[in-house]
């Protein structure tokens, strides 16, 4: 039986590995190799062994690249799990129309992110200023995505917008397996409803809390499309994310050596901080 | 007495807040069917003639049925792919995982969830161009690489759930090990294929990034969110027309959500409880 398997088991992983191996390992392998070189993405180069990190770490719109993706991370993270868990916790309840309710809290997940940035440009730009005029509220008037110092809320809304959707049906897959006598029993001992939140809820979808902080905070550090489509990460650098950086300074400014060395660094970035978060929310989960 | 069953308050709370929800996908159909001398008006109202205009030109210029094709071209072979080949790869590691070699290969591919894509882009882009498979066919294969480890991830923990006695009666029989999975095993992976399917089916539709680096600027070959971009300096301000060509490439999944939305929520939910 063992032999057996493990004879399919070649078939299928030995083609898979290759492709696996040279579309996946062998680019990370390249990226890392040419982290230590001035490759500009063509001709001739040199290996300059850690220069390019050295640099990377003096580069001040490296930097700036890095304080906006991580504030940007972790407020819209915790955004949108705070508002996730609101949108499920009643979704969860006896509610009339709970179908209909769910489905198009579920819509935004549907849509492509570049386009609903498209939307929501010409909404900051255009629609709520109007709506500033007519109502004459001062702060609608302007476009905060034309302002250097407000333009990441813009952004900060349209990923917070999209990534709900998903994570309120995660919560929701995490309520529906609490058993309703827990809530019934707590009644009986008159428990209020925060109580019944915070003692019964929330300890229980602990684990859900967990892999969405982990998965929506990855998908965030990474953020792309919305910047591309918003602000296209300016005005000037002020919302520029590592991602958008390293694809412009490596396709358009002929720094794939030195981008490769800030992606390498953006790698362990990421992977250290999802370690770290899986460490400390299952730590809490005892 | 049926009333009292309803959780009014919150019923109610949900469907206020519904508005932010709705209000983009308001102000994009509404935007569309306008004429451009509307745009000076009040953006909020309905349009005063709803105008089919938008749309032609919208299709006329992004050469919308040319991007649905490649859209189409690549998402449904990839999800297809993806469904065959990453369920089978899940199976095998699955039932071998009591071996050293599979395990650690496991968590090969599993740790390839945290890499993050901007460090492969770079050389992908140079491979990919070199090897003459910069295309719409090179695609598919890029994301049945890049879907692998989430996939297999996926895959494992299901077939680990069911009983190894099943196959084992299929042995006695004297089936062979590719019937046996093609017989046995795939149809009771079917609930969890939907959710790959559905996954995949929305990862690489709406996806930017992948067909931005490796198609570029190249028209004929654009999917629909890439033409969006490409066409963004010429919608410039004429924002009807813009918004034309945004509803149309909402469109497709919003139709696909309609028509198959209780298979799309129960999908991912049960791919939450994995």
């Amino acid at each position: 039986m063992k032999r057996k398997n493990s004879k399919l088991a070649w078939y299928v992983l030995v083609p898979v590995m290759t492709v696996f191996f040279l579309f996946h390992t062998l680019p990370l392998l390249q990226g890392v190799f040419y982290s230590f070189t001035n490759f500009r993405g063509y001709g001739e180069w040199d290996f300059v062994g850690f220069r390019n990190y050295l640099n990377v770490f003096s580069d001040s719109r490296v930097r700036s690249a890095y304080v906006f993706t991580l504030g940007f991370s972790v407020l819209s993270t915790i955004l949108v799990n705070i508002i996730s868990i609101l949108i499920a916790v009643g979704l969860n309840a006896k509610i009339k129309y709970h179908k209909t309710l769910r489905a198009i809290y579920f819509v935004p997940y549907m849509l492509g992110t570049l386009i609903i940035g498209y939307v929501f440009s010409f909404i900051f730009s255009r629609l709520l200023p109007q709506i500033g005029y007519s109502l004459d509220i001062s702060w609608l008037q302007f476009n905060i995505l034309g302002n250097p110092n407000l333009a990441w809320i813009g952004i900060v809304i349209v990923a917070v917008w999209q990534s709900a959707a998903f994570n309120t049906i995660l919560y929701l897959s995490g309520l529906v397996t609490i058993d309703p006598d827990l809530y019934e029993a707590a009644d009986i001992d008159g428990a209020s409803p925060s109580t019944k939140f915070f003692k019964i809820t929330l300890p229980l979808i602990m684990p859900f809390l967990t892999i969405n902080m982990v998965v929506a905070m990855k998908n965030f550090l990474m953020v792309f499309d919305q910047i591309v489509a918003l602000t296209g990460g300016g005005p000037g650098t002020s919302t520029e994310s590592v991602s958008l950086l390293i694809y412009r300074g490596g396709f358009q400014g002929g720094e794939f050596a030195y981008q490769s060395a800030n992606a390498v660094i953006f790698f362990i970035i990421i992977a250290v901080i999802s370690l770290f978060q899986i460490r400390v929310l299952e730590r809490r989960q005892d | 007495m049926e009333k009292k069953r309803y959780n009014w308050p919150a019923t109610i709370m949900l469907m206020i807040t519904t508005v932010f929800i709705l209000f983009p996908l308001y102000i994009t159909i509404v935007t569309a069917f306008k004429t451009r001398e509307e745009l000076s008006g009040n953006l909020l109202a309905l349009p005063g003639t709803w105008t089919f205009d938008n749309f032609i030109q919208a299709i006329e210029l992004t050469g919308f049925w040319g991007a649905l094709a490649n859209s189409l071209i690549i998402t449904i072979p990839t999800v297809i792919v993806t469904v065959l080949v990453h369920s089978i790869v899940g199976y095998v590691i699955a039932r071998n995982l009591h071996k050293k070699g599979i395990k650690l290969l496991y968590y090969y591919i599993v740790s390839a969830m945290f890499v993050p894509f901007s460090i492969l882009m770079l050389p992908l882009v140079t491979q990919t161009s070199s090897w003459g498979i910069d295309n719409r066919y090179g695609m598919i294969l890029l994301y049945l690489v890049l879907n692998l480890a989430f996939n297999t991830f996926i895959y494992v923990g299901f077939v680990k759930s069911i009983p190894v006695e099943l196959e084992e009666a299929a042995v006695m029989d004297g089936a062979s090990e590719w019937k046996i999975y093609w017989k046995v095993i795939f149809p009771l992976l079917m609930p969890i294929n939907a959710t790959v399917a559905i996954l995949t089916t929305l990862g690489t539709w709406n996806d930017f990034m992948l067909p931005l680096v490796i198609l570029g600027g190249r028209r004929q070959l654009a999917t629909i969110p890439l033409t969006q971009y490409i066409f963004e300096s010429q919608f410039s301000t004429n924002y009807t027309l813009a918004f034309a060509s945004y509803l149309l490439a909402m469109l497709p999944m919003l139709i696909v959500y309609i028509v198959a939305q209780k298979w799309v929520i129960s999908g991912v939910t049960r791919g939450a409880l994995k």
